[in-house]
């Protein structure tokens, strides 16, 4: 059976585009079938991320108004057999996307692939919320950081309510993925920690990816950081949160602040001030 | 800044914290897919309202669920003059 899973968050650049590429790419990378859609038609970026901008022929709107079939529009990843992208298109049609042409392309893929990543836009309009529409499961994207947070409650109000497995009564699966954690900052009181957001938000964790350089490099050079960079921190967090969604059972360790010579002398002491 | 700063500096996370609590527990409430917490919240809240002056911020409802029994914690800090009119 495959899963269909939205990467979502309500706000805009909290790390959903670099969340759907690393997650679709560890999933891959253990043999998994992977598509990834980009739904964010009109500022595409998925394609970018994945270092495959160059290859874009024909993307989900084409195939959704018959302009294309489905398998002219895929593109295959040239490092990871089994990972496949569907970018978005750059049209300014806000109404490029109908619900019956997104089940279409949806139902297509289930047939080929274990996992459909769908990398939503920001916001809670009508992209977010075809995005989401025909999800299993959502992967909720937040930073530890009040608007965040805050926007985030709302997107998991919306699945709860606008997904069609919620109006069908049935339970709508979320997990969250703590983006961007800055441990040091968190153990020093500045920044919400792991505790505070899930008291908050209420739903199960996935993951903590820490606040690295190794991720920017990797979207530099269009290479998910797993595969980039596979000891780094933040390639290790998405890889086991690509098991967790899998269905082990992984301890998730919080990520420990690493101190410098001016953290270690005065670290204790301004977290106590 | 001084050095002194670096020190003194206030820890800000508990208050993000506190005011997401708050600011969340009535959004819920108002898009209606509150928990049983949040809705006694504003509807207790509503009721103190109509006799006392009271600060919304101030306002602590804690739903603790166990096993055999449950009980409903309901802390509400009254303003001066509410104090004064009410004593
Ligand atoms: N763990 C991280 N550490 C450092 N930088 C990160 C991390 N995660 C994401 N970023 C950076 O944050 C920026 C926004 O990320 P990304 O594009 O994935 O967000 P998004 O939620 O998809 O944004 P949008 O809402 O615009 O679609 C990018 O520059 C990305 O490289
Ligand atoms: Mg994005």
């Amino acid at each position: 059976m495959s899963k269909v899973v939205v990467v979502t968050s309500g706000k805009g650049g909290v790390g959903k585009t670099t969340s759907s590429a690393s997650l679709g790419a560890a999933l891959a990378q253990t043999g998994q079938n992977v598509v990834l859609i980009d739904f964010d038609v009109g500022l595409r970026n998925l394609d970018l991320v994945m270092g495959a901008e160059r290859r874009v022929v024909f993307d989900l709107v084409n195939v959704v108004q018959g302009d294309a079939k489905l398998p002219q529009a895929l593109i295959r990843d040239k490092r990871i057999e089994t990972l496949s992208l569907l970018p978005a298109s750059q049209t300014r049609d806000k109404d490029a996307l109908t619900e019956e042409g997104v089940l279409g392309v949806i139902n297509e893929l289930r047939a080929k692939f274990d996992w459909i990543i769908c990398d939503s836009p920001a916001g809670i309009e009508k992209g977010a919320q075809l995005a989401m529409r025909f999800a299993d499961m959502a992967v909720v994207v937040t930073n530890p950081e009040v608007s965040s947070v805050r926007d985030s409650d709302r997107i998991i109000g919306m699945l709860d309510s606008k997904t069609l497995r919620a109006e069908n009564g049935e339970h709508f699966e979320k997990h969250l993925l703590l983006t961007r954690y800055n441990a040091a900052r968190a153990a020093k009181g500045e920044m919400l920690n792991v505790k505070d957001v899930l008291e908050i938000l209420a739903i199960p964790l996935l993951g903590i990816v820490p606040e690295s350089a190794d991720v920017l490099n990797a979207s530099n050079l269009g290479c998910p950081v797993t595969l980039h960079n596979p000891e780094s921190a933040a390639a290790k967090a998405y890889a086991d949160a690509a098991k967790r969604l899998r269905g082990e059972m992984l301890e998730i360790v919080e990520p420990v602040e690493k101190k410098g010579l001016i953290g270690r002398l005065f670290g204790r002491k301004a977290a106590v001030a | 800044m001084s050095i002194f700063s670096f020190f003194t500096r206030t820890r800000s996370a508990p208050v993000a914290r506190d005011r997401l609590q708050i600011l969340l527990a009535h959004e819920r409430a108002l898009s209606g897919r509150a928990d049983l917490a949040a809705i006694l919240r504003e509807e207790i809240l509503a009721v103190i309202a109509k006799h006392v002056a009271i600060d919304r911020d101030r306002v602590n409802v804690k739903l603790e669920r166990g096993d055999h029994v449950s009980t409903l914690e309901v802390n509400v800090e009254m303003l001066d003059e509410a104090k004064a009119k009410a004593g």
